[in-house]
C-alpha cells in the first residue's frame, strides 16, 4: 500500500472520524479539562503522546500473543486469547503511562512539568482504551495502527482546543443559569462534531 | 417502604435524579452517547453498567481492607476489567448480535470514570451492602439518561421505539420526514446537552 494510503488514513481519523466528536471517546475529560486553553493544550499533547505509543504496542501484543492462532510459534496454534483484550490492553496502558511519566521526569523536566499532572488522569481515559480497541476491532496493521495512533490523537487535540477556545469566549456571554457548564459544553460540542461532519464529504 | 432504611433508600434513589451521575458529577459519558441511537442497544448497555457497578463497588468493598492504598488503582482496574470481560463473554454467547453492535463500547465501560470513580470515592470508605446499593442507584441514574436519550433519538431518527414503527405511515405520506441529524453524533451532544439543562433546572443541586 502507497503512501496515499496512510495520508487518507490520517485525514480520516483526525476529521472525519474524530475519536471524540464522532466516537464519543474521552468526553469525560473532554468536558472536564476545557475550561481553559493552556491546560486543554497540555491535556491534547498528553493524548497524542500516550496514544501514539500505546496504539502500535497494543496491536503487538494483540497480533503476536492473544489473537486466535498467535501462539502457533509456541505450538499451540488452536489457543485464543481474546478474551484476556482488556485485562491484557488497561494494564499495557497504565504502565506506559507511568513508563512515560518516569521517563519525562528523568529527561525532559520542562514537559514533564507541562504534561505532569495530566498523565495519571490518561491511564482512565476512554480514547485509549478505545483507540486500541478499535483498531483490533479494524484489523490494521502495524504501519496503519501507528498512524490511526497519532491521527487520533491529533483529534482529540484540535477538538478539546476549538472547544476550550469557544468556552473562554462565551465567559461573559449570558447563558441561562442551569446551561452553564456541561450542558453548554454538550451544545458547543454538538456544533463542532456538525462541523467535522462536513468533512465527511471529502473522498480520499 | 419499611424494607429499606432512609439511609439505604436514599443511597439508590438520589443518584437518579438529585446526584445523577451524568447531570451533576459529569462522569461517564465517554460510552454513554454511542449506544443511544437506539432504545434496545440503551438497555443492554444500563444493564451492563448495573451489574459491573455493583458488583465491583461490592467486591472492592469486601476487600478494601486489604487494598493497600498506593496500589488501589490497578487493584480496582483489574477488577472491573475482570467484570467487564464477564459481561463481554456473555453478550457474545448469548446475545452475538447485540454484541456486534455494541462494538468496543462494552470494553469501554471499564475506563467508565463512573465504576473507577464510585470504587474509589465509595466502596473504599463504605460497607458492602451500602456500596452495593451505591453501585445499583448510580448505574440506574446512568442508564435512565442513556434511555432517555436513546427514546429521543430513536423516535426523531427512524421513527421507531424499541425496533417497533411508531410513526404511522401515512405521516410519512404527507411529508414527514425522520431527523438524519439525530443518528448522527451531533444529535447525541445536542439532545444529552438539552435535558442535563432540564435536569439542573428540576433538581436543583445546592453545590451547582
Amino acid at each position: 500500500m502507497g503512501l496515499e494510503h496512510y495520508v487518507s488514513l490520517l485525514t480520516k481519523s483526525v476529521f472525519i472520524e474524530n475519536i471524540v466528536l464522532a466516537y464519543f471517546l474521552g468526553m469525560c475529560s473532554f468536558l472536564a479539562i476545557s475550561k481553559q486553553i493552556e491546560t486543554s493544550i497540555g491535556l491534547g499533547f498528553a493524548v497524542i503522546f500516550v496514544l501514539s505509543l500505546t496504539a502500535p504496542a497494543n496491536w503487538a501484543i494483540h497480533e503476536f500473543l492473544l489473537r486466535g492462532g498467535a501462539l502457533a510459534w509456541l505450538g499451540y496454534p488452536d489457543i485464543s486469547l481474546t478474551y484476556l483484550n482488556f485485562i491484557v490492553f488497561i494494564a499495557v496502558i497504565a504502565a506506559t503511562v507511568q513508563l512515560v511519566e518516569m521517563f519525562l521526569d528523568r529527561f525532559s523536566p520542562t514537559l514533564y512539568q507541562n504534561l505532569g499532572i495530566y498523565l495519571p488522569l490518561i491511564a482512565v481515559n476512554c480514547s485509549i482504551l478505545g483507540g486500541s480497541l478499535l483498531l483490533v476491532e479494524r484489523e490494521y496493521t502495524f504501519v496503519e495502527s501507528v498512524v490511526f495512533g497519532f491521527g487520533s490523537g491529533l483529534g482529540f487535540f484540535l477538538a478539546i482546543v476549538a472547544l476550550a477556545a469557544i468556552r473562554f469566549r462565551l465567559r461573559y456571554s449570558n447563558v441561562p443559569e442551569h446551561l452553564k457548564g456541561v450542558g453548554m459544553a454538550m451544545l458547543l460540542t454538538g456544533l463542532i462534531s456538525m462541523a467535522f461532519m462536513a468533512f465527511s464529504g471529502i473522498d480520499l | 417502604m419499611a424494607l429499606l432504611s432512609k439511609a439505604s433508600r436514599s443511597a439508590v434513589a438520589d443518584p437518579l435524579l438529585k446526584n445523577n451521575p451524568i447531570g451533576v458529577q459529569v462522569l461517564g459519558i465517554c460510552s454513554a452517547l454511542a449506544v443511544t441511537i437506539r432504545v434496545d442497544q440503551a438497555v443492554i448497555m444500563t444493564a451492563a453498567v448495573v451489574f459491573v457497578l455493583s458488583m465491583s463497588n461490592s467486591i472492592i468493598s469486601l476487600i478494601r481492607s486489604f487494598i493497600p492504598n498506593r496500589t488501589r488503582i490497578i487493584i480496582q482496574l483489574s477488577i472491573i476489567a475482570g467484570l467487564v470481560t464477564f459481561i463481554d463473554e456473555i453478550l457474545q454467547a448469548y446475545m452475538y448480535d447485540m454484541s456486534k453492535q455494541l462494538t468496543v463500547f462494552v470494553g469501554l465501560i471499564i475506563t467508565n470514570c463512573i465504576v473507577m470513580g464510585r470504587a474509589d470515592a465509595f466502596a473504599m470508605q463504605n460497607s458492602l451492602g451500602k456500596s452495593f446499593l451505591d453501585g445499583m442507584g448510580n448505574g440506574l441514574g446512568y442508564g435512565g439518561i442513556l434511555i432517555v436519550v436513546s427514546f429521543f433519538r430513536e423516535l426523531l431518527g427512524s421513527g421507531t421505539l424499541y425496533g417497533y414503527q411508531v410513526v404511522p405511515q401515512w405521516a410519512y405520506e404527507n411529508g414527514y420526514e425522520n431527523l438524519g441529524l439525530m443518528v448522527l453524533s451531533p444529535g447525541a451532544f445536542i439532545v444529552l446537552g438539552l435535558i442535563v439543562w432540564l435536569q439542573l433546572q428540576v433538581a436543583k443541586p445546592e453545590d451547582h
